[in-house]
């Protein structure tokens, strides 16, 4: 079964006054329909420019893609007509749940209004037929009948999010709005497209903790019920772990580990990954930090980006990039399986079992079952 | 709202966005004039001074902003800026401000070089730091941490949380820490207190917080944060809705439109905080 | 500190910033050195008026006036008239318009409002209508002309300044250095004025331009300074009835008024881009 969405060896960067930034370095992930997939790491890791890589919105002059494919549905993004992508994937097959709802909206519409008009060329229902990009946007008509369709599907939808008297909400301004609201109606006009695939990037960072844990939810449930795959990107490690079926950690543009989401919490393998899991408080207080900072991208580490700061790390680390390397197979049946690229990365046999145990107190803690 | 600060401890204030805790630290401060109510400092009322009594005060209450390194004026060198509260408070000679300057960059973990620099010319965890020290040029005694770690990344948050702690055995302080991460609270507090749209709804030691809420609100913060390794908690996360208005609020109790326990009562009278094992809670109906 | 010179690099990046900054020197090495640079320095007084209207020639390289006297020295020593209208016309628009500006947008409230409405009142006066009053009342001179000009001018810096500190007083670091103690007029002036410095310099170097452009305008009316002054404006005012034939007459104080403004628009220009993204991303930048 051929995945849905798979990134190869993907390298990019940009230009800037000081150099070429190298932002991307032989990125890869893979997501199967209907998965959700955690694209997790630090500020600087790449992963925003990855969504946007994948979305094909990356700023044309400066950024350079120097290597790799997207595939989408067995299609490479980064080749096919720009205009055949724009009109079937960007918005339609492929969707974007922002980080910040709130500047994502035009303030002087109302949000029932900008609903609407992205319906007007998103809409499931619109046909689209090609060489018509030329027309100016108010050249293109709107028909009532599909209008109408477009409407209640609308509703329907803002129902599903949970979003209080829909009809009324749609004829408010985006600052009548509060954060909560904006996100579930940002889910809402991500999903009003029949999507396959919704990329959400980081979208409860800016989110208090009760309202996360109701959008993480809902995001969960929604992408069930339609069978829509989710491409999340995060650095909390709980919302991945909440809602994902698999989790990809990246590391200074390069990915670093993947694998399905309980064996990686419970034995996490590449080093920076086992620092990442360490550095959460957890119940006795005690975390620690990396040392160290990330690297400077406009110059970045050869080989193994991580390896100035990882004790483990030898020549080969500083030379040469670490080829995957598949893990904890063996004589079981294949399966997804964990991925590390890493020339030494932890094995359960090394550690003594010493990560083969779930810590019921790891990650921002409490006790688990109560 | 009331609560009491004691020396040397680590008091923190929880709460998610809109339950007036940033605000609570602002007017402490001084920032903002609370419109009932006082607030005492060592003994003495500190919410209706003139100003040149305030200043004074300042020199031993300090507040840290959520990026102390946003605390630098961008124009002036970082020597300057940390000399600037010592020539403002105190009358010590050039030799011993620069002591006093040097010994405190020491304490921050940064080099005397560093001040013939300019704050755009070293990172930004760099930046923190030295906002940090200014504040504690002046030997304060109570330090406001507002959001300390917010949008910090978790690994950095693990240094800079150990960096507050050494601060603070280093010079006696007491901390009065502001945050929505209750992560960040548990592994730093002795005592907290939660708040909810503007009222504080459960006070106590950390473990008995954290291991035996007894407030409904405190029951569902605790609730979303998720736990890895256990089970899921966004499956059934039973917290409905939003916070309502402020400028709208509900009768009786704030939190009773978001309740299951909501009743007749609650609607009638706003629960005062009442004492429960070592905590004190505001609900007619605690755990 | 080696700063200096690449500074100075980056500045010269920009051409017209680097004309003005030329043209702006010229008007100050004539005003400076007029006396040893002229080749009749004594023109500015005496008249011989058989060299009446002479165009230009290897003598009087610029020609002469209606008195005799040599142009191109009435012009240099008429940069020192320049300057002098400039800088203290300006400087006292920017010595009273300033900090009357950092107060009320300090502050604000009732004190705040009160300023900006005088401030506004000031506004509302035509310089040149002014500037024709107090010469009728308190006679012409060169002092009564930066008397009109600064009395209507300081307001420019007042509105600049009133919103610029209104939005640097919301930045943290101002906020931050109240938390410590520091005195309102400690924060206005050592914190908030610096940072509102490049603005301010770029709306003066612009109001020098302005300014020598109404004076030249009033030494035109007659307002200026009387005869034998060899003010720019009034030498063109003195040409206007030997025009068309004595062309020289009006056409070398025309391009030196011309020079020195396009100088200071030049250098403002300059100033404004030089000054602002370096300090926006110096700020943010790593």
């Amino acid at each position: 079964m051929t995945a849905l969405l798979a990134v190869e060896d993907l390298s990019l960067g940009f230009a800037t006054e000081a150099g070429f930034a190298s932002i991307l370095d032989g990125a890869s992930l893979s997501i199967d329909r209907g998965q959700v997939l955690g694209l997790v790491g630090e500020s600087g890791c790449g992963k925003t420019t990855l969504a946007r890589a994948i979305l094909g919105v990356l700023p044309a002059e400066t950024a350079r893609i120097t290597a790799g494919r997207v595939l989408f549905d067995g299609t490479d993004l980064l080749t096919a007509d720009p205009a055949m992508v724009n009109r079937t994937v960007r918005g339609r097959a492929i969707t974007f749940v922002p980080q910040d709802p709130f500047t994502s909206f035009n303030p002087i519409f109302t949000v029932g209004d900008q609903i609407m008009e992205i319906l007007k060329w998103k809409s499931p229902r619109a046909d689209q037929p090609p060489g018509r990009d030329w027309l100016p946007a108010v050249a293109t008509r709107y028909p009532a009948d599909r209008r109408r369709a477009d409407f209640d599907a609308v509703l329907e939808l803002l129902d599903a999010v949970q979003l209080p008297r829909p009809a009324q909400l749609l004829r408010k301004y985006p600052h009548e709005l509060s954060g909560g609201q904006r996100q579930r109606l940002m889910i809402a006009m991500a999903l009003l497209p029949g999507p396959d695939l919704v990329i959400a990037d980081e979208p409860t960072t800016a989110l208090d903790v009760t309202i996360q844990a109701q959008i993480l939810g809902l995001i969960r449930r929604l992408a069930s019920e339609r069978h829509v795959a989710v491409l999340l990107t995060t650095h909390d490690l709980g919302a991945a772990y909440e809602i994902c079926d698999a989790v990809n950690v990246m590391y200074a543009g390069q990915d670093v580990e993947s694998a399905p989401v309980d064996r990686f919490f419970a034995a996490p393998a590449h080093p920076y990954t086992t620092k990442l899991l360490a550095s959460l408080p957890d119940a006795s207080g005690n975390a620690r930090g990396i040392p160290g900072e990330v690297p400077v991208l406009l110059a970045p580490p050869r080989g193994c980006r991580f390896h100035p700061r990882c004790e483990r790390a030898d020549r080969s680390c500083r030379e040469t990039r670490p080829p995957v390397e598949q893990l904890g197979g063996g004589s079981r049946p294949a399966g997804p399986l964990r991925r590390a690229r890493c020339v030494r990365p932890a094995r359960r046999r090394d550690q003594g079992g010493r990560w083969g145990v779930v810590r019921p107190d790891a990650g921002r803690s409490l006790r688990p079952g109560r | 709202m009331s609560f009491d600060l004691m020396p040397g401890e680590v008091f923190g204030l929880v709460g998610e966005s809109g339950c007036g805790k940033s605000t609570l630290g602002k007017t402490i401060m001084g920032i903002n004039q609370p419109t009932a109510g006082e607030i005492r400092f060592e003994g003495q009322q500190i919410d209706r001074l003139s100003p040149a009594a305030r200043r004074a005060v300042r020199r031993s209450l300090q507040y840290a902003y959520q990026d102390p390194g946003a605390s630098l004026d961008p124009r002036w060198k970082i020597g300057s800026s940390l000399r600037e509260p010592l020539m403002i408070h105190t009358e010590l000679d050039a030799t011993a401000r620069d002591q006093r300057i040097r010994s405190i960059l020491e304490a921050v973990g940064l080099p005397d070089t560093h001040l013939e620099l300019y704050p755009h010319e070293i990172s930004g965890g760099q930046q923190r730091r030295v906002g940090l020290a200014r504040i504690l040029t002046l030997h304060p005694k109570v330090v406001i941490l507002d959001e300390p770690t917010s949008g910090l990344d978790v690994s950095v948050q693990a240094t800079v949380l150990a960096l507050f702690r050494d601060l603070r055995e280093r010079f006696a302080l007491t901390y009065m820490l502001i945050s929505h991460d209750l992560a960040v609270v548990r592994t730093m507090c002795s005592r907290v207190a939660v708040m909810y749209l503007g009222r504080i709804v459960e006070t106590g030691p950390t473990e008995e917080i954290f291991e035996r809420p007894r407030h409904p609100y405190t029951r569902s913060l605790l609730a979303a944060i998720p736990k890895i390794g256990g089970a899921r908690v966004t499956r059934n996360f039973w917290l409905q809705g939003e916070p309502p208005d402020p400028a709208n609020l509900p009768s009786g109790c704030r939190f009773r439109t978001r309740c299951p326990k909501a009743t007749d009562l609650c609607a009638k009278e706003d629960p005062a905080p009442r004492p429960l094992s070592q905590a004190l809670v505001a609900c007619h109906f605690p755990d | 500190m080696g700063g200096w010179r690449r500074e100075l690099d980056r500045f010269t990046r920009d051409r017209a910033a680097t004309l003005g900054l030329i043209l702006l020197l010229l008007l100050v090495v004539a005003a400076v050195f007029a006396p040893i640079l002229s080749p009749f320095p004594g023109d500015v007084a005496t008249f011989h008026t058989a060299n009446r209207l002479r165009p230009p020639d290897a003598v009087n390289w610029l020609g002469t006036d209606r008195m005799g006297s040599d142009l191109l020295s009435r012009i240099l020593f008429g940069a020192r008239i320049t300057i002098t209208i400039a800088f203290v016309a300006v400087g006292s628009a920017v010595v009273i318009g300033v900090p009357i500006g950092l107060v009320a947008g300090y502050y604000g409230g009732w004190p705040s409002n009160l300023l900006m409405r005088v401030s506004d009142i000031f506004l509302a006066v035509p310089q040149i209508v002014l500037a024709i009053a107090i010469a009728q009342t308190l006679g012409p001179s060169i002092e009564n002309v930066i008397l009109a000009l600064s009395i209507t001018y300081w307001p420019f810096w007042a509105r600049l300044v009133f919103a610029e500190t209104r939005s640097v007083k919301n930045e943290i670091f101002i906020e931050s250095a109240i938390a410590l103690g520091a005195s309102p007029l400690r924060v206005m002036t050592m914190h908030v004025l610096p940072n509102i410095a490049s603005s301010i310099i770029v709306r003066t170097s612009i109001g020098m331009g302005a300014t020598i452009l109404t004076a030249a305008a009033l030494g035109f009316l007659g307002l200026g300074a009387p005869p034998p002054t060899p003010e720019w404006g009034r030498m063109i005012a003195e040409s206007r009835e030997f025009l068309p034939e004595a062309w020289w007459y009006a056409t070398a104080p025309g391009i030196a008024i011309f020079m020195v403004v396009m100088g200071f628009n030049l250098l403002g220009d300059g100033l404004r881009d030089f000054l602002d993204p370096r300090i926006r991303r110096g700020a943010r930048g790593k």
